[in-house]
């Protein structure tokens, strides 16, 4: 029982017939902090998700809202709520009644209801005029804000989000990423946000958990996540990722096909240490692997042919076939590009210190 | 290419729509014309002088009309309450079932509304099916529930019952899922709901149901007399009579008239107020 936490699931299963969604979820979700659940479609997050604000019935285990028990407590007596990933407007309505719409529920009088939503407008950094705009006459960015006002009207102990961002188009979701985070500092309230895109996670969340097939893989801060993820579905669901299958060689330092090692010792200290015979895979992140000069030399070593190039505005993507016919992948910055052209022979290094153990097969 | 098309299709158009034109017109016209010529006239060679409609508050003709609305709107109401639940579920819980009740429902109409209503006559009246088996069985009969306003409404809303819940059932399709569950989510009871998210937004069906019923209903007859024996006379039996026994076109051209207008008004301001388009499954 810890004091710190808002929201915990103990043990959750759901079942579908025959088909478990959810494998006995345990999740502890911290007072004031920005929480967002990971994982590709199917992977459970949504299930989660309608679990926790009662739009669903769990199977087993136990959800606690502080020191009450609310898995047996109906949507429309929960205190939280939540961000549809349709916004779920009234169409009918115009953005104040919309806003409005919990308060007259719980029948405040029309003046303090209306003040509240002008001030909602306000903190959403919508002009007061949109009060009497229909829904139909507002943007998608400005849906989107009224949908987060009317879930702050109803004033939730912990607000979810179902990927309500997944319809914008690009530079709006970015724009809409920072003013969530920017408006979770502001009013301090526990977010639970669920995104199948880990930019968004990363962008936003203080921690985040990876999800597969109803479980979570791990739950970590991003930094976490992103540089020792503790298996190869995590690694690759964070973004592009170079993996090498090794084995424990009879000292301990990771061997594997194509890849050469220098370690001279370094690899206890890295992490990187098998024991004799231990299956693991070595990952680098791209933009830690450099094209090395003819003479220098690097704790890890892999040879290959350069066989593409992209670019990605701000960075260039490379793609190396090694002898093992594995594609890696090499980042660079555009002022560090790489001048080798297309079927050159290039040696890829990368240092210990950016490389991560992952254990198991 | 596009402009020529659309000119032969207006062109071919044509010839029908002024068939149908004059046909929904016409008789329309004459009834009008009618209605303001004198008394028992069959021409409309006549001066006009509006005395039928006077005799529509003088000879009380207006008490069959209230009590055609009066029902009519009891029906609507009534079938409003009975077909909500059932098009709830054909639109968001049947799921196939729905088609099932669909052609079950359909099916009725294959066969003329006379003869169902003779088949309740049959069922209901004093030593009918009914009354004559209980009586049989158990020695004691009872008095028929047929021959009075409340069997009449029964008709209405046994006959109207597909105009009701087809359009029904079309506007709680229209009612998105997640904003009921939105609005659970905000706080709202069933009841809350109901109100505030499902009446509104289904607005279109409840409208084109209650109209069709109630306009249907105010103009009908075959209920009032099968079932209702006469017990109250409606306005289109006074309708009819003025034709028939009466020998009074211009009466029963009055009546119409009215009816029409009243009908008519109240049709154009349903209409007006909900967005038809949708319903209809159109892309504004």
């Amino acid at each position: 029982m810890d004091a710190q936490n808002i929201l915990r699931l103990r043990n959750v299963v759901k079942d579908f017939g025959t088909f478990r969604a959810l494998h006995g979820i345990e999740l502890d979700i911290k007072e004031g902090e920005f929480f967002t659940i990971v994982g590709p479609s199917g992977s459970g997050k949504s299930t989660l998700i309608r679990l926790l604000v009662g739009m669903e019935e769990l199977s087993e285990g136990e959800i606690w809202l502080r020191d009450k028990r609310i898995d047996q407590t109906p949507a429309n007596q929960r205190p939280t709520c939540m961000v549809f990933q349709s916004l779920a407007l009234f169409p009918h309505m115009t953005v104040g009644q919309n806003i409005e719409f919990p308060l007259k529920l719980r029948k405040e009088a029309p003046a303090a209801r209306r003040k509240r939503a002008l001030e909602l407008l306000d903190l959403l950094r919508l002009p007061q005029n949109y009060y009497d705009k229909r829904i139909s006459q507002c943007s998608g960015g400005e849906r989107q804000r009224v949908a987060l006002a009317r879930a702050l009207a109803f004033d939730p102990e912990i607000l979810f989000f179902d990927e309500p961002l997944s319809a914008l188009d690009y530079r709006l979701r970015k724009t809409l990423e920072k003013e969530l985070k920017d408006l979770h500092a502001r009013t301090g309230k526990t977010f639970v946000y669920i995104t199948h895109s880990l930019e968004e996670a990363m962008v936003m969340s203080d921690r985040i958990a990876i999800m597969k097939e109803g479980r979570f893989e791990q739950i970590a801060v991003a930094d976490v996540i992103y540089g020792s993820p503790v298996s190869r579905f995590v690694a690759e669901f964070m973004g592009e990722v170079n993996l090498f299958e090794v084995t424990g060689t009879p000292r301990g330092a990771p061997e594997g096909p194509g890849l050469e090692s220098r370690l001279d010792g370094k690899a206890a200290g890295a992490g990187l240490m098998l024991a004799h015979g231990e299956a693991g895979t070595i990952m680098v992140r791209p933009e830690y692997v450099r094209f090395l000069p003819a003479g220098q030399s690097t704790d890890f070593m892999v040879r290959g042919t350069l066989v593409g190039q992209y670019a990605l505005g701000s960075r260039i993507q490379y793609e190396v076939e090694t002898a093992e016919g594995q594609v890696l992948t090499v980042e660079k910055l555009r002022e560090d590009r790489f001048a080798g052209a297309e079927g050159a022979a290039v040696v890829l290094g990368f240092e210990a210190e950016h490389a991560h153990m992952i254990r198991g097969a | 290419m596009e402009r020529l098309d659309n000119r032969l299709g207006f062109f071919s158009a044509v010839p029908l729509g002024l068939i149908l034109l004059l046909s929904f017109l016409a008789p329309l016209v004459v009834v009008a014309l009618f209605s303001i010529m004198p008394q028992k006239v069959f021409s409309l060679a006549n001066m006009p002088d509006f005395s039928a409609y006077s005799v529509f508050f003088a000879q009380g003709y207006y008490r069959s009309l209230l009590w055609a609305l009066g029902m009519a709107f009891a029906a609507s109401l009534v079938l409003f309450v009975l077909c909500w639940p059932l098009a709830y579920g054909m639109a968001k819980v049947f799921g196939r079932f729905s088609l099932v009740l669909t052609i079950a429902v359909v099916m009725s109409l294959f066969v003329s509304e006379n003869i169902r209503l003779f088949g309740w006559v049959l069922t209901l009246m004093k030593g009918g099916l009914f009354e004559g088996y209980i009586r049989a069985w158990t020695g004691t009969g009872f008095e028929s529930p047929l021959y009075n306003t409340g069997i009449i409404i029964f008709g209405l809303v046994y006959v109207y019952f597909p105009f009701m819940l087809f359009p029904l059932a079309q506007g709680i399709s229209m009612v998105p899922d997640d904003t009921r569950q939105a609005a659970a989510d905000l706080g709202a009871t069933r009841w809350q709901i109901l109100r505030h998210v499902d009446l509104p937004l289904a607005a279109p069906g409840i409208v084109v149901g209650t109209l069709l019923t109630f306009v249907l209903g105010a103009g009908a007859l075959a209920e009032s007399k099968i079932l209702g024996g006469q017990a109250v006379i409606v306005i289109a039996d006074d309708i009819e009579t003025a034709f028939t026994f009466g020998q009074n076109w211009p009466l029963g051209s009055a009546l119409s008239m009215i009816l029409i207008l009243i009908i008519g008004g109240l049709a154009l301001f349903g209409v007006n107020r909900v967005d038809l388009d949708a319903i209809m499954g159109r892309k504004r």
